[in-house]
């Protein structure tokens, strides 16, 4: 067991951990920070996506050990201290991007993460960007269009609801 | 303009606000207080038998409290089946015992046969590898037509095969459609293989067992679509505890699918360890343990001929189907391949004559259940293969042959025993050519041939039976359960109102579509009612949601407890305005007096049911709660047409999906928001189905596709938008709300849609290819292309 300290949302965090905790059983064990999702174990779902000194990273993949000092968002830090939701996560109630909810945290943070670097993407760009993150329930159709509405592109054009 | 409140409104989903800020409550996220962690040693073998399982070594690690293995379960139930086939010579089928843990023989990987209880889930997996187990390795049957051969090894040595059952549907059809056949002008023949899926649904399984010493009860935690079905099943027949002392609570459910209906056996362990040690014992999956434990879906293999006059009439239809029923029977398995596919197999059309026949078939493999559709997409990816090969072997457009052979007349009764009650097949189809732009189509594909692809056009229709009913007629059919609903609506003093309902979301939406119908029948805000699932504590007996079966069954039930709720408030209504109950009446959340201004409001009634000073006691009793259970007395049986479109690489035989429309009629639609969700993420799991994924296993048995590695899942990537419509409206005449389900329709439409439009491309392409077996992967095709 060795300690870790890091930055959670904005706090300072620290926790006795074994070399092989994982970061995202850190976040939902330890700190009880039950959003960030675990779909897999073969790093291929995304439903674990945190960001990690501003990076999304799949939580899985990283001990929490390797998060030693980092500044480490999860959903729970995504929105507004008000309880406010983001604009992503606006869309994706506004466009209906969810329907279970277990994949969602990820692909919020994968969409935040991408809009940072791509503010405006295509289609084309923000499926490619999802590669890493599988949802089973909406067909993606209603992800999309979230993301490319929260962007700020007219999304009135695509098909119904 | 369009509603934005009650029936027919988009009203926005109330449960998103959790789930987007990470609050949801899913199973894996409750701890409870000095919790124990269990992890199960699986089987790496297909088939075995067990020597000896030493758990002596593991007993002494670190943590441990205790191992169990198969011995500790002797005299605890079988995991039960939930549906009695009875075959074609009247018999019952063979049904084997299923041990909470294996018991003599292990008979497919990942069988458990020994479950670590320790303080840590890491101490628990430590431990596992301290077992000392031996296990003789016997040869497995994977393939079903290898297992039915005689002296094939034998899954379970006390049954007299591994035939499960011989079903004949409609047996008294049998020697007509043979007949009809042979004098057929035209018999279109296919041999498919309707590929062996996992559900997947993002949240992998989890249970955590809970006991209280002190009254003597127990809670289960689980990702269950159905705890009073879990409850029934579990108490009743495996572990003998009684419903006022068991408690199943599921509460938010990551996607189910289908797989997560059954009773499995970790539930029930969880449940009995925790009695056992008098602590509380968790079960997370991995996903890993998900791909060799949860019940998988489909694998079927059949013929069908389809006969034809010389006037292209569809005169007789017959199929001879393989199901794989896998190592056991999980809790719904017998009536995917029998009741949910056979009764489905007229489609659209009115073919007179139709016989199936289907031989459920035990192997050494994961349980196959139902999936998403469960045997409606079997029926129909069949159905429409084979109409589409025989439109292409006759030479006519194969809109035209379906057109011509549609029912058009309601109600319908079909060769294969149910009674459509509406549709409008014409319409449907008629709204897809528009929707889909199939005039279009042939300046697409000369653009998709400029570049060096090929293009094709896949146009299929289909039925679906949803809300399986009524129960005495399921009862007859062999199902050990009732299949009617629940509702019980609180109205509390203030007005507000609770609505606990049998029906189970696991994203469908229900706290948002549900409060939609109440509101709509009160005429007050939607946000004055919620909506309580989830919990055998906090709602009636329900039997949950599967089937599409929660808005038909569940919401016809609430419609009717709320109906309850209107006439006594009329009572009370007319008791403070000294009126006639006959002359009352209820809008917008007042109560008027016909051809009168007096009136009162909802609030002033409700208060008036708590606080009876003025009431009239003498009549009606205080208090405003009402329960109903609705039994519904038929199938309803949306339907559609779907087209899809696809680019296919002849240097590589990669499928792209270019375009994809469904033009469904699902009768009444309460949030068409919510409603086209359903249907695009039903889409992409049959263009999955149709292009990519696919549970392999080897000739011994080892599963191959166990990872996400492995078995590929679709992606964002993988699909376009999609064009969906469900503006074509046939209510269903035999539910207060006229709904049909639209839950399962998309996985259901899309593989024929997907595979014909495959097999268009590369006959476009001067291939002689006829078929093409799912998933239409890049070697497959290139296969096909290249002989
Ligand atoms: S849990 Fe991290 S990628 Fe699946
Ligand atoms: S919303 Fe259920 S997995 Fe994406």
């Amino acid at each position: 067991m060795a300690k870790v300290e890091m930055t959670v949302n904005g706090k300072t965090v620290s926790g006795e951990v074994e070399g092989r905790t994982l970061l995202s059983d850190f976040i939902r064990g330890g700190l009880q920070l039950t959003g960030t999702h675990v779909g897999c174990d073969t790093s291929q779902c995304g439903a674990c996506v945190v960001h990690v000194n501003g990076q999304a990273v799949k939580s899985c993949t990283m001990f929490a050990a390797e998060a030693e000092g980092a500044e480490v968002t999860t959903i729970e830090g995504i929105g507004g201290n008000d309880g406010s939701l983001s604009t992503v996560q606006q869309a994706f109630q506004d466009y209906h991007g969810l329907q279970c909810g277990f994949c969602t945290p990820g692909m919020v943070m994968s969409a935040t993460a991408l809009l940072k670097d791509n503010p405006k993407p295509t289609e084309a760009e923000i499926r490619e960007y999802l590669e890493g993150n599988i949802c089973r329930c909406t067909g993606y159709h209603n992800i999309v269009k979230a993301i490319m509405a929260a962007s700020g592109q007219d999304v009135g054009a695509i098909a119904a609801e | 303009m369009p509603k934005d409140h009650g029936i027919g409104a988009s009203s926005k989903r109330r449960e998103d606000v959790r789930f987007l800020t990470g609050t949801g409550n899913y199973t894996d996220d409750i701890n409870v207080h000095g919790q124990l962690y269990v992890h199960f040693l699986r089987s790496d073998v297909a088939h075995g038998r067990i020597n000896k399982v030493d758990t002596a070594a593991a007993s002494e690690m670190p943590g441990v409290v205790r191992v169990f293995t198969g011995a500790d379960f002797e005299g605890v139930g079988s995991i039960p089946c939930g549906w009695q086939v009875t075959d074609r010579f009247g018999e019952v089928m063979q049904e084997p015992p299923h041990p909470v843990l294996a018991q003599g023989k292990v008979r497919h990987v990942g069988d458990p046969i020994a479950a670590v209880v320790a303080e840590s889930l890491s101490q628990a997996r430590d431990a596992a590898e301290a077992i000392e187990f031996d296990i003789d390795e016997l040869p497995a049957v994977v393939d079903m037509k290898e297992a039915l051969k005689d002296g094939a090894p034998k899954v379970h040595d006390d049954l007299k095969n591994n035939l499960c059952y011989d079903w004949g549907f409609v047996e008294e059809n049998r020697e007509a459609v043979d007949k009809a056949i042979k004098e057929a002008a035209h018999v279109t023949t296919l041999e498919l293989v309707n590929n062996r899926l996992v559900a997947n649904p993002m949240e992998p399984r989890v249970a955590v067992g809970d006991y209280n010493r002190a009254n003597d009860e127990s809670t289960l935690y689980t990702t269950s679509q159905n705890p009073h079905v879990i409850r029934l099943l579990m108490g009743a027949f495996v572990l003998g505890i009684p419903e006022h002392k068991l408690r199943v609570i599921a509460p938010d459910v990551g996607g189910g699918f289908g797989t997560k209906i059954f009773h499995y056996a970790e539930e029930a362990f969880c449940t009995f360890a925790a009695r056992q040690l008098a602590r509380p014992v968790k079960w997370t999956s991995t996903r890993s343990e998900a791909f060799m434990s949860d019940a998988h879906g489909r694998d079927h293999v059949t013929k069908i001929e389809l006969a034809l006059d010389k006037d292209n009439n569809f005169t007789a239809l017959r199929t001879d189907t393989y199901a794989n029923m896998g190592a056991y029977l999980s809790t719904f398995a017998p009536s995917v391949p029998t009741w949910l596919h056979g009764t489905l197999m007229a489609g659209n059309y009115k073919t007179p004559l139709i016989y199936v026949n289907v031989k459920a078939v035990f192997t050494n493999t994961v349980p196959v259940d139902a999936y998403r559709g469960a045997g409606r997409p079997e029926a129909t990816f069949q159905l429409e293969r084979v109409v589409d090969k025989a439109a292409r072997e006759l030479g006519v457009d194969p809109i035209a042959l379906r057109r011509q052979n549609f029912i058009s007349e309601f109600p319908y009764a079909t060769p294969v025993a149910v009674e459509y009650d509406t549709g409008d097949y014409t319409a449907t189809m008629d709204k897809l050519e528009e929707i889909a732009d199939i005039a279009g189509f042939a300046a697409r594909r000369k653009e998709s041939e400029a570049k060096g692809k090929l293009r094709g056009l896949g146009v299929n229709c289909y039925i679906e039976a949803c809300g399986i009913a009524p129960s005495n007629l399921v009862g007859q059919l062999g199902a050990r359960a009732g299949l009617y609903e629940s509702a019980t609506v609180r109205v509390n003093a203030t007005g507000s109102i609770s609505v606990m309902t049998g029906s189970h979301s696991h994203g469908q939406g229900h706290e948002t579509a549900f409060p939609q119908v109440v509101a709509e029948m009160l005429g007050i805000p939607e946000d004055q009612i919620d909506i309580v699932h989830g919990d055998t504590a906090r709602t009636p007996m329900g039997m949950g949601t599967y089937g599409s079966r929660s808005l038909a069954v569940g919401g016809s039930a609430m419609v009717r407890a709320t109906e309850k709720i209107i006439n006594k408030a009329k009572k009370i209504a007319s008791h403070l305005m000294e009126a006639s109950e006959a002359d009352i009446e209820l809008k917008d959340g007042q109560f008027t007096v016909a051809g009168t201004d007096k009136s009162v409001a909802w609030g002033d009634v409700t208060l008036a049911a708590y606080v009876p000073h003025n009431y009239p006691l003498e009549d009606i009793e205080p208090g405003l709660e009402e329960t109903a259970f609705y039994d519904p007395s038929n199938f309803t049986y949306p339907s559609g047409a779907y087209a899809c479109e696809v680019e296919l690489d002849p240097d590589t035989g990669k499928v792209t999906v270019e375009r994809f429309s469904a033009a469904d009629d699902f009768g009444n639609i309460i949030n068409p928001m919510i409603v086209s969700g359903q249907v695009h993420g039903g889409i992409a799991q049959g263009v999955g189905q149709a292009l990519m994924e696919n549970c392999v296993y080897d000739e011994n048995g080892q599963l191959l596709s166990a990872s996400y590695m492995d078995y590929a899942m679709p992606r964002a990537d993988d699909v376009p938008f999609y064009s969906v419509d469900h503006s074509c409206v046939t209510p269903c005449t035999h539910n207060p709300l006229g709904v049909k389900g639209c839950g399962e329709a998309g996985a259901i439409g899309s593989p024929p849609a997907v595979i014909n439009a495959v097999v268009d491309a590369l006959q476009s392409g001067g291939h002689d290819v006829t078929h093409i077996d799912m998933p239409a992967s890049p070697s497959r095709v290139w296969a096909a292309m290249n002989g």
